[in-house]
């Protein structure tokens, strides 16, 4: 058998792979943390079945078998059939549409029997296969325009669809592909352009338009004011700084609103402004008997954005009653009197730094950043494009998942309820990940190989 | 592979570097730096469960509990859960509007804050209790039900004795930071209940809970390891004898007055009886408020411990002190003899008068006939005596032979409020009289009268010193604490005071005379005599004015018991009353009798009623009872029109309950002056503003006071 098929531990990157366990398992205490009691009997709740920690020790022995899998299967393997499972997996987000489950309000569930899977989770794999198989193409010339829409378009059309389901987050996650497009050499230039109209939209939603008009007016003028020997030498980069002035005005001013008040209908306007801790009401009055309806529909009152505020509010309350050392462990007084709302899934962090303290948390902080560091320099030793790109993939998904949750429980982002990587309880989430990194370790085994 | 990019990695490195740098930045600066979210997660999770001890309880000297607690409870209030809160019930039941309700919680927040609890309504009463606690859930959890210990008074006398407890106060808690007090607390206010609060106070216990987003307590916080365990109050023995006090507080009720008794043995006192008083569990209730204020204007004055705070002329009681100085100076022997012809002659204006006749052959027949002009004489000789070189001298050493008595200065008791009295000194009759004032100008003094004063409790305790024939122990009511004296409050009363070594024959005389007082044939009391109790007493009668006006007489008696071995000193004084062996002298009696022989003989059962039913108001304070009551039914009735209009205005803004209004409306067609039996406190005598009608529905007992 080992002649014919790969030895599993040759070439095998253990650092990744103990990495990977200790923060499954820091999840696992975390989870158990939350849920557990002093009233409850510990080995039958974890052998029942019944509680989250024993149902995610299940799924880390699937994802054990997953990888185990993955690490015997041959690397061309996924290079051949990288666009097959993006097809598979756009359809698997088309099915939700068709025969989705509702969970907490987005359709974006397929019910498993045994699990729900969440196709938005899992297409990060496959998009992460399809980018690596695409730009590791030889007839790929990523320097022409036309290639980098294309790969722009393979990372971004699982987010459309997550969108349409009510997804945001998740939807926003895959703008974390323009990272390994950065990498193979994007221009900076789409980087720019968009962050700045992302700031730009979200300054519009969130500053008084006058203020943000006096603002970009500032920006403008000390352009100018920095720019004065080239705008003399060459009097375009003037129109250039006048022209983006109009542009950012135009859209502030007509652009967002009409986006936002004529488009969008009023309750995804309304998720989108919670995000940010803001109230929302129509400004078009006809809009407002509408939005109310669909209100009543959905079965929400008013406190429906408060209760974003609350969670926040809980959140920071739990890491910040930490201290330097924590409270100890199952000590945590926020944790056991279930204060924070989805504690075991997008805010397990917060059960972390309230028993751990600053220590504890920062140092969950730092073994991401190991682990984020390895995989990009497991990365950039690789000899075929198809490896390099997908461990940029895996990175800088880990990377947006991890920082946009714990800046979001520190009251730092908007809450976009993405779980943390390995740690959250979620099968989908944990088996993705655990694919993933799988996926990196079998490619990084054979990096002398070069797929295409 | 042509790489052109890979300076990217670097930057791509870089960025992820800094955005991990911003995590663990922001993670100190909440975990580290804000120290406000341990606050806020102790605030939401930690509950702080009071565990109020109960106070000590106080025994009396047959091992009775005569000082006890009960449990009240009081509703208490956690503003920031106030959301969901049924407070129109609450405002139902407690009979307050929306507007009071919103007033009681700004207060909460401004004395504890919004998640701390805070008494809402405190000690509530059974009826009130049962109502909400049906509904607790309901109320929670903005609102509990939290035990609170109060006082009981098993026997509902003593009053003054005991003191009342009351809120502590800001000025309080600074005065007395680190003892353990808390805002909401209650501590010893007057009485042993003061003296003693360090003993009686115990401690506070607080256990800690975790409790859950939905405010249930779940655990203990840490298994209990910050808990503190309550500790009660010690227990005190006292030295009274609470069948005397309830005998005594009978027998003075109706009058003015009061009555302390001591066993001259130990300085414990066995009774402090104060005329009028109140019933103190009247100051435990939720209605203590109200009940205060009414007694705090009340024109007979029941909060006032007349014993230790009445200073009065002591009167002829004081010439058994003036006999025994005189024969310490040596200007009189227990032989020496006085004309007695109503009159002193001595300074030539036949004053003071005198109600007795003929001569007084000694010193015992002077002390029996109480003979006026014998006591002006001795005093003269004190203080004419030449070999002070002086008047002004000649006082101070009169002076402090009475202070030796206990007299003109604090006796330090152990029961607060105490007033020094007067034994005055040359200095003020220099002030009245100028520099060459004489003997005759302040002469009578030496009878009791005049610049002389003293409390009811410095003349008993005097009369123990007489008793005991040069002695006595420093009055107080607590004997002994279970557990101890740790504070050393009971220091200074197993100090025996005694100033001067007299010699035995010079009391011996005076307790002759006294004796005769009682058991002599022309004696003043002689009406007082007891079978098979040797009885020394002296009369009083003290002539006393009120803004310039002469009013009746005070009727004063201080007496010991039996005359061998005494076993209690007692002095009493009834206002108004007349003569001394009219009134003070036989509810002496009964008390001597009454704690010698543990009963009353047959033939004078009867004193007890028809003294206890005696009632002796002085006109004046009825006549200031009658503007009172007055003008309380007046603002009453102001108050219920006014309110009556208001409802009908805005009956939908002010949540008035129902039944409130009802019993209001009933009431007033009896305005404005009708009989008030629903005041419990206040002997209601005043016939003045009653109907005639209205005496036919009061109980026969009072029925025949107003025939006096």
């Amino acid at each position: 058998m080992a002649q014919h098929g790969p030895i599993i531990h040759k070439g095998v990157n253990w650092l990744i792979i103990w990495l990977y366990i200790v923060l499954v398992f820091i999840g696992l205490i975390s989870i158990f943390s939350v849920e557990y009691r002093s009233t409850m009997d510990l080995w039958p709740s974890i052998t029942g079945l019944q509680t989250n920690y024993s149902k995610q020790l299940l799924y880390f022995g699937i994802c054990i078998v997953m990888g185990i899998f993955i690490l015997i299967t041959d690397s061309k393997f996924f290079s051949a059939t990288a666009y097959l499972f993006y097809v598979v997996g756009i359809l698997l987000l088309l099915a939700t549409f068709a025969v989705g489950k509702s969970v907490g309000g987005s359709r974006s569930w397929i019910p498993l029997g045994f699990m729900n899977l969440q196709p938005a989770e899992t297409c990060k794999i496959f998009v992460s296969l399809a980018l690596a198989k695409f730009l590791g193409q030889t007839e790929t010339d990523f320097r022409k325009s036309k290639a980098q829409w294309i790969a722009i378009a393979i990372a971004l059309t699982p987010a459309v669809f997550s969108i349409l389901q009510n997804e945001t987050g998740l939807a926003l996650v895959y703008f974390a592909f323009f990272i390994p497009l950065y990498r193979e050499g994007l221009p900076a230039t789409y980087l720019v352009v968009g962050i700045s109209l992302a700031v730009l939209v979200v300054a519009a939603l969130l500053i008084q338009p006058n203020t943000l008009l006096i603002i970009l007016s500032v920006l403008a003028v000390f352009s100018v004011y920095f720019l004065w020997s080239k705008i003399k030498r060459n009097k375009t980069v003037l129109f250039l700084i006048v022209g983006v002035w109009v542009l950012a005005i135009g859209l502030q001013r007509i652009a967002v609103p009409y986006l936002f008040e004529q488009i969008m209908a009023p309750y995804q306007v309304e998720r989108i402004m919670s995000m940010f801790g803001k109230d929302y009401v129509p400004q078009d009055s006809t809009r407002v008997e509408a939005f109310i309806r669909e209100k009543e529909k959905q079965g929400k009152t008013k406190d429906g954005e408060k209760q974003e505020n609350y969670n926040v509010k809980q959140s920071k309350i739990a890491i910040g009653s930490g201290g330097f050392a924590g409270k100890g462990f199952l000590k945590g007084t926020v944790t056991q009197g279930d204060f924070v709302p989805e504690q075991h899934t997008d805010f397990i962090f917060t059960a972390i730094a309230e028993s751990f303290g600053f220590w504890g948390s920062a140092l969950v902080a730092l073994l991401y950043l190991a682990l984020l560091l390895t995989i990009l320099n497991v990365a950039e030793r690789q000899r075929s494009v198809f490896s390099r790109v997908f461990a940029y993939s895996v990175a800088s998904v880990i990377f947006f998942h991890v920082v946009v949750n714990m800046l979001m429980t520190m009251g730092l982002a908007p809450v976009i309820g993405i779980p943390l990587p390995l740690l959250s309880y979620g099968g989908s989430s944990l088996l993705t990940f655990s694919i993933m990194i799988a996926i990196l370790v079998r490619l990084d085994a054979e990096r002398q190989m070069v797929l295409r | 592979m042509s790489d052109y990019n890979a300076f990217r990695s670097r930057i791509i490195q870089i960025s992820f570097a800094a955005a991990f740098l911003i995590i663990i930045i922001q993670l100190f600066n909440l975990q580290v730096l804000s120290g406000k979210y341990s606050r806020m997660a102790d605030d939401q999770a930690i509950y702080r469960k009071v565990v109020y001890p109960s106070r000590g309880i106080v025994y009396d000297r047959d091992g009775k509990v005569i000082l006890d607690n009960t449990t009240l409870f009081d509703l208490v209030v956690i503003p920031s859960q106030l959301k969901g809160v049924d407070t129109n019930f609450i405002c139902r039941v407690l009979g307050i509007d929306t507007i009071e309700f919103r007033k009681r919680v700004v207060n909460a927040i401004v004395k504890n804050g919004r998640y701390q609890p805070s008494i809402f309504q405190g000690l509530l009463d059974e009826v009130l209790y049962a109502r909400l606690q049906e509904r607790i859930y309901g109320i929670q959890p903005g609102f509990d039900l939290v035990e609170r210990p109060v006082r009981k008074y098993p026997y509902e006398v003593a009053a003054h004795i005991f003191g009342y407890l009351g809120e502590v106060d800001p000025q309080f808690l600074q005065n007395h930071e680190g003892e353990g007090y808390r805002m909401g607390d209650y501590t010893g206010m007057t009485g042993i209940e003061r003296s003693y609060e360090k003993e009686l106070m115990g401690q506070r216990g607080i256990q800690y809970w975790l409790r859950d987003k939905m405010n249930r307590p779940t655990q203990r916080y840490e298994a209990g390891a910050f808990d503190t365990a309550m500790v009660a109050g010690s227990t005190l023995y006292s030295t009274l004898d609470i069948e005397l006090q309830m005998l005594g507080e009978q027998l003075m009720q109706g009058k003015i007055g009061s009555l302390v008794a001591i066993d001259p043995q130990t300085g414990g006192i066995l009774a402090m009886v104060n005329a009028p008083t109140y019933n103190p569990t009247l100051l435990t209730g939720s209605q203590r408020r109200q009940q205060f204020s009414r007694m705090y204007v009340d024109p007979t004055k029941p909060l006032y411990n007349r014993a230790i705070t009445g200073e009065y002329s002591p009167g002829s009681t004081f010439k058994t002190l003036q006999a025994v100085i005189g024969m310490q100076e040596g200007v009189i022997t227990d032989s020496s003899g006085y004309p007695c012809p109503g009159r002193y002659n001595g300074c030539g204006n036949g004053k003071p008068g005198c109600h007795g006749s003929g001569h007084a052959p000694d010193l015992k027949s002077a002390i029996a006939v109480s003979c006026n002009a014998y006591f002006a004489h001795v005093f003269r000789k004190i203080v004419d005596q030449p070999r002070y070189g002086g008047v002004d001298s000649g006082l101070a050493v009169w002076a402090k032979h009475m202070g030796d008595f206990g007299l003109g200065h604090r006796l330090g008791i152990d029961i607060p409020g105490e007033k020094p009295g007067l034994i005055p000194t040359s200095q003020r009759y220099i002030k009245t009289f100028g520099p060459k004032w004489n003997s005759c100008n302040i002469v009578s003094i030496s009878i009791g009268q005049g610049e002389v004063n003293s409390t009811i409790m410095q003349l008993s305790n005097a009369i123990a010193m007489l008793a005991n024939k040069g002695w006595y122990y420093t009055p107080h009511v607590i004997d002994s604490i279970a557990g101890g004296d740790k504070f050393g409050l009971l220091t200074k009363y197993r100090k025996k005071i005694q100033a001067a070594e007299i010699p035995d024959h010079m009391f011996e005389s005076v307790h002759e005379g006294m004796d005769a007082v009682v058991q002599g044939p022309s004696g003043t009391g002689r009406r007082l005599k007891i079978e098979g109790i040797v009885m020394c007493g002296k009369t009083g009668t003290v002539e006393n004015s009120y803004r310039g006006k002469k009013q009746r007489d005070h009727s004063f008696f201080a007496a010991f018991a039996p005359r061998q071995n005494p076993k209690i000193a007692i002095a009493c004084i009834v206002e108004n009353a007349g003569f001394g062996g009219v009134v003070a002298g036989p509810i002496v009696s009964l008390i001597i009798e009454k704690y010698l022989h543990d009963t009353i003989s047959k033939p004078r059962i009867e004193w007890i009623e028809r003294y206890s039913s005696m009632k002796i108001i002085p006109p004046r304070i009825e006549a200031e009872i009658f503007v009172q009551d007055s003008l309380r039914r007046l603002k009453e009735m102001e108050r219920i029109q006014k309110s009556m209009q208001k409802d009908k205005q805005q009956v939908t803004t002010v949540v008035m309950p129902q039944h409130k209004q009802k019993p209001a409306m009933e009431q007033q067609p009896a305005l404005p002056f009708a009989p008030t039996n629903g005041n419990p406190f206040k002997p209601r005598s005043t016939a003045s503003f009653l109907h005639k009608d209205d005496l036919y529905a009061l109980p026969n007992k009072q029925r025949s006071i107003f025939k006096v």
